[in-house]
């Protein structure tokens, strides 16, 4: 594998999430830094809705609320005609802790919100009108008994699966010994329904991910903790007169300590034939099952420890935009971290930069069409036992 | 099965600080790395975050390598649909023409692009023995003489040596005129390497006698014929004989004399010494390989290969080099060691291509099966499966990954909806064509997701036919509902219609949902009142309302049109259709509390207007025509 560009994201300090949407053609990244004002604290996740609902994104942050935005197209007047900015459309203030993380429910159950809070509460909230992102109704809240970091919801949309989602808790009481909860819903109750408790994971869990479904009628599911562990829960068949939520085998599949430290994300591709996680030790690694469905490290992707290099000339092109778009009146937030977003190069061209706009200008923009980064060439790791085919002597009479 | 580990690779990204955290987002083709710090709230981080896009070494991106799929492309598909019905033994010959296709696509990719040639020109080679081991699966007699062709294709340089040396002013003085015929002799190319002696022979007419016993020597070699009468054994009767008179001329120190034409004696003879002394003429094990069972067992079967291959690499390579990766794909071929072939290529080369297409050929020739495996067909369709997936993330070959997932038949299916849901919409071409992939399959949901998806984009950017029109075709009633509400507001807005077409050909669409109808219907009124058929216009606008097709919000408007008809110098609205009219405007008003100015004074003029009407047509009504 190999770095093929680095765009240099328009923050100033640490970013905490990036998300592609969902036909990888923009990405959002949300950070801690002192721009214009959209959360008031940490902004820990961002992420997309399905395009089906528009371009529609959620944030949640350290400032306890959830807040979804969505993009529109200017008409107001002929100078914003066919451009576009996005406004924040709802904040949602349900939680009284930080919310640590936010996630949209598969679409076949409509444009459906769900968070989760360091108070150990999951919250569902609905748009019933997909037209009007402002309305949003809570229709769930489900008390986990711990503290929750993170959540996944089962992405099957088979009907053989009712709703399922799994809750990852990083709470360090040791009285509740599995923290890894799934909740189901139940159709006769109309409730969602604590099905299964990860026993055997005991220590704190930071994130967690159910695999793209590919038809199985079993579920699996990745968890970060203190390794990587991959779990298979496979339902087992209800009798008719059972009504209440389905009961799983678990089995673990794979459990990898290569990290050798706490693992603090998981996620797979979109064909769950990969799983990537994130670690202490700094090291992305990449995980993959062959057909005989052996779970093995194909890859690790590692920080070298160097600094960028200033003669892009990058640096300089950041405290321009910080300064062109940070209003004084923002600058009354010290101490306070904002979240902001950054889009590539990859939409149309922008004119520019207004207050509540969360774009870069144009001079950042062209910057990055220009010339990306071109890190130090490291040159590429070669695999233990299989160098590149020598080119064979038969290469010059060709 | 034992799996060998291997290590996985290092990527270095290039990071401010090693400590920091890496996190990490999938993208289509690639995943995006930045530095952060997990659990860390508030932490002033360094001056410039980045974003990095890594991606797989693959070599998709290149445009050359994008023929050999395109290419490679139309010979998969041809070779999924071969009969089913013949027996195995009629399709060895599609099977082998079939991989000399796959070959020659191949070649033809090489002679454009020279930096891939080596690793092109390996896996053309690993093929070529494939075909000849494994397709072809040449008996004794032929094998030989298939690895020789083998040999003679992957080492041409001798012809170019050979080309040089003949252009020269003297040939048979050349420095390299004696390489040129040991190497055509290595190859089995004896014809050749005697019409070379002739020119050295003019030259020496003292010692015509020893170059005319080597020429006999040569032309005597028995080759095996495999169409011809003379069975195996008769042939190697024949060949013993021959070695023996070759030994003779050797022992008899025919050639002493003449050290060049001592060491081809001693090449026909099969001495191992001599032909590592002409390491460099070999180049390689397999060439050494195949001239030794030229010269001493060119009966091999297939079942001894492996011995003499393993014996030759061992041989000819020197003490300090180490076998390379090459080396051991070829060795495990010769051993017949089909999975393990496709394994070491997997790890050697950095695209599926080759053990993608390569597994699928010979799972056709039902070799994988027979070796007892019984993944064999889960191996085809997971190779499949990867080179197509990294297929799908290239703008244009996505194209080409729909047909190879169309012949997975565990997992092709799922794993293209998955995919082509995520190709990005970018133009309304590429969305139709996106969809008529989809209801080819009749893939229904990705269908209805897609045309969802064109609508929502489309109404977000106020383009309300498109909208509609998409949402039509994803036969979504809801959406379109919305959307004709939106086109009536505009009307309302504005006086006219947008994209007058689309609606007055909505056709059996119209359907869809109650508004939409309404919609229809409605402009097909203004149709009807512009063509000034009033009658017919009068009589649908009434329906509208009677009919409960018109929402109760627009009633208000669809009185109001009526006004001009009501106020024509004929009478056009009957007695009972203005009855009707009337009890529409009183239902209308009895809910309606509102005392707005405007409002009150068309109601006013309606009632009048109204009132008028009914006297007219109850006058006309009552007439006697004369």
């Amino acid at each position: 594998m190999f770095v093929a560009r680095s765009i240099a994201a328009d923050h100033k300090d640490l970013i905490h999430d990036v998300s592609y949407d969902f036909h990888g053609r923009r990405m959002a990244t949300c950070s801690s830094d002192q721009s214009v004002k959209t959360h008031s604290g940490s902004v820990w996740r961002v992420t997309w809705a399905h395009p089906e609902f528009g371009q529609v994104l959620a944030s949640c942050s350290f400032d306890r609320t959830a807040a979804v935005w969505e993009e529109i197209v200017g008409e107001s007047n002929d100078k914003q005609r066919g451009l576009s900015h996005w406004i924040k459309r709802t904040t949602l203030v349900d939680s009284r802790t930080s919310v640590t993380d936010v996630k949209f429910a598969p679409k076949h159950m409509g444009l459906m919100l769900t968070t989760c809070s360091a108070d150990g509460v999951v919250r569902i909230y609905e748009a019933p009108d997909v037209m009007n992102l402002s309305q949003w109704s809570l229709q769930h809240e489900i008390s986990c008994k711990l503290s929750c970091s993170c959540i996944s919801w089962n992405p099957s949309s088979s009907r053989a699966h009712p709703p399922m989602f799994a809750v990852g808790s990083d709470d360090s009481n040791v009285t509740y010994g599995g923290k890894v909860q799934i909740y189901e819903y139940n159709e006769n109750t109309r409730k969602y329904a604590k099905a299964e408790t990860l026993m055997t994971v005991t220590d704190a869990v930071h994130d967690i991910a159910f695999a793209p479904n590919l038809g199985r009628s079993f579920h699996v599911l990745a968890i970060a903790t203190k390794d990587v562990r991959i779990f298979k829960l496979v339902p087992m068949r209800k009798e008719s007169t059972s009504t209440g939520p389905t009961k799983f085998e678990v089995q673990i599949v794979a459990q990898f300590d290569n990290h050798n430290s706490q693992v603090w994300r998981v996620s797979w591709n979109i064909t769950s034939t990969l799983l990537a996680s994130s670690g202490d030790d700094g090291c992305v690694r990449l995980w993959k099952a062959n057909y005989m469905d052996n779970w093995k490290c194909t890859g690790i992707l590692k920080g070298d420890g160097s600094p960028l290099s200033g003669s892009s000339g990058q640096p300089t092109a950041m405290s321009t935009v910080v300064g062109s778009s940070v209003h004084t009146s923002q600058n009354a937030l010290n101490g306070m971290s904002a979240g902001r977003y950054f889009f590539p190069p990859l939409d149309l061209p922008r004119a520019g930069t207004r207050y509540g706009h969360l774009l870069p200008p144009s001079s950042l923009i062209e910057h990055c069409d220009a010339e990306p980064i071109q890190p130090q060439q490291q040159p590429l790791p070669h695999r233990h036992s299989s160098r590149a085919l020598l080119p064979l002597p038969e290469a010059e009479g060709q | 099965m034992e799996e060998v580990d291997v290590e996985p690779a290092i990527t270095n990204i290039p990071a401010a600080s090693a400590g920091t955290h890496l996190g990490f987002a999938w993208g289509p083709g690639d995943i995006l790395v930045y530095e952060t710090l997990y659990k860390a709230s508030g932490a002033i981080g360094s001056g410039c975050p980045c974003i990095h896009e890594v991606r797989k070494d693959e070599d998709i991106y290149s445009p050359i390598l994008r023929k050999l799929f395109n290419e490679s492309h139309h010979i998969f598909v041809g070779l999924q649909t071969i009969g089913e019905d013949l027996p195995s033994k009629n399709k060895k010959p599609q099977f082998v023409s079939i991989s000399k296709n796959y070959r020659s696509v191949i070649r033809a990719c090489m002679e454009e692009l020279q930096q891939v040639v080596s690793i092109l020109l390996a896996i053309e080679l690993i093929w070529n023995l494939c075909e000849v081991l494994f397709i072809d699966a040449a008996p004794a007699g032929s094998l030989l003489l298939h690895l020789l062709d083998w040999v003679r294709l992957h080492k041409a340089d001798v012809d170019e040596k050979a080309r040089e040396v003949l252009q020269s002013e003297s040939p048979a003085e050349h420095h390299d005129y004696w390489n040129v015929v040991v190497s055509y002799v290595l190859q089995g190319r004896l014809e050749e390497a005697r019409q070379m002696l002739v020119k050295q022979a003019t030259l020496q007419p003292a010692a015509r006698s020893m170059y005319k016993l080597m020429d006999t020597l040569l032309s005597k070699m028995p080759f095996y014929n495999p169409g011809g009468t003379q069975t195996l054994t008769e042939f190697d009767v024949k060949w013993r004989h021959w070695h023996e008179e070759v030994d003779r001329c050797l022992q008899d120190n025919s050639f002493a004399s003449n050290k060049h034409l001592e060491v081809i004696c001693k090449i026909l003879v099969g001495d191992e010494d001599t032909l590592l002394e002409h390491k460099d003429l070999l180049s390689t094990w397999y060439h050494f390989l195949v001239t030794r069972l030229l010269f001493c067992h060119p009966t091999v079967k297939p079942t001894e290969l492996h011995y003499y291959a393993q014996s030759c690499l061992t041989m000819f390579l020197d003490s300090r080099s180490v076998p390379e990766p090459l080396d051991s794909i070829l060795l495990a071929a010769f051993e017949f060691d089909i999975h393990q072939v496709i394994k070491d290529c997997s790890i050697a080369l950095n695209n599926w291509w080759f053990v993608a297409h390569l597994t699928d050929l010979l799972d056709h020739c039902k070799l994988l099966q027979s070796h007892n495996l019984h993944f064999g067909s889960n191996l085809r369709e997971f190779l499949l499966l990867e080179y197509a997936s990294g297929l799908f993330t290239h703008h244009s070959l996505w194209q080409l990954a729909v047909d190879y997932f169309d012949h997975c038949p565990e997992f092709g299916r799922v794993y293209l909806e998955l995919q082509i849901e995520r190709v990005p919409l970018d133009t309304e071409r590429k969305a139709l064509k996106v969809l008529r992939i989809c209801e080819q399959r009749q893939m229904s949901e990705q269908v209805r997701s897609i045309c969802k998806i064109m609508a929502m984009r489309a109404l977000r950017n106020n383009r309300l036919g498109s909208a509609l029109s998409w949402s039509i075709r994803a036969k979504d009633a809801a959406f379109a509902t919305l959307i004709s509400e939106k086109f009536l507001q505009d009307y309302c807005a504005r006086g006219t219609f947008s994209d007058l077409d689309l609606i007055d050909n909505l056709g059996p669409a119209m359907l869809l949902s109650d508004r939409l109808t309404f919609l229809g219907k409605y402009r097909e009124f203004h149709k009807l009142y512009g063509e000034k058929r009033s009658g017919e216009a009068a009589k649908l606008l009434l329906s509208l309302m009677t009919a409960k097709i018109a929402p109760r919000s627009f009633w208000m408007t669809l009185l109001t049109d009526a006004l001009p008809l009501l106020e024509q110098k004929e009478v056009i609205f009957s007695a009972d259709q203005t009855h009707e009219l009337m009890f529409c405007l009183e239902e209308l008003t009895s809910l309606n509390t509102t005392d707005e100015d405007t409002e009150l004074t068309k109601v006013e003029l309606l009632r009048l207007a109204l009132a008028r009407n009914l006297a007219r047509a109850i006058v006309k009504e009552g007439t006697v025509e004369a």
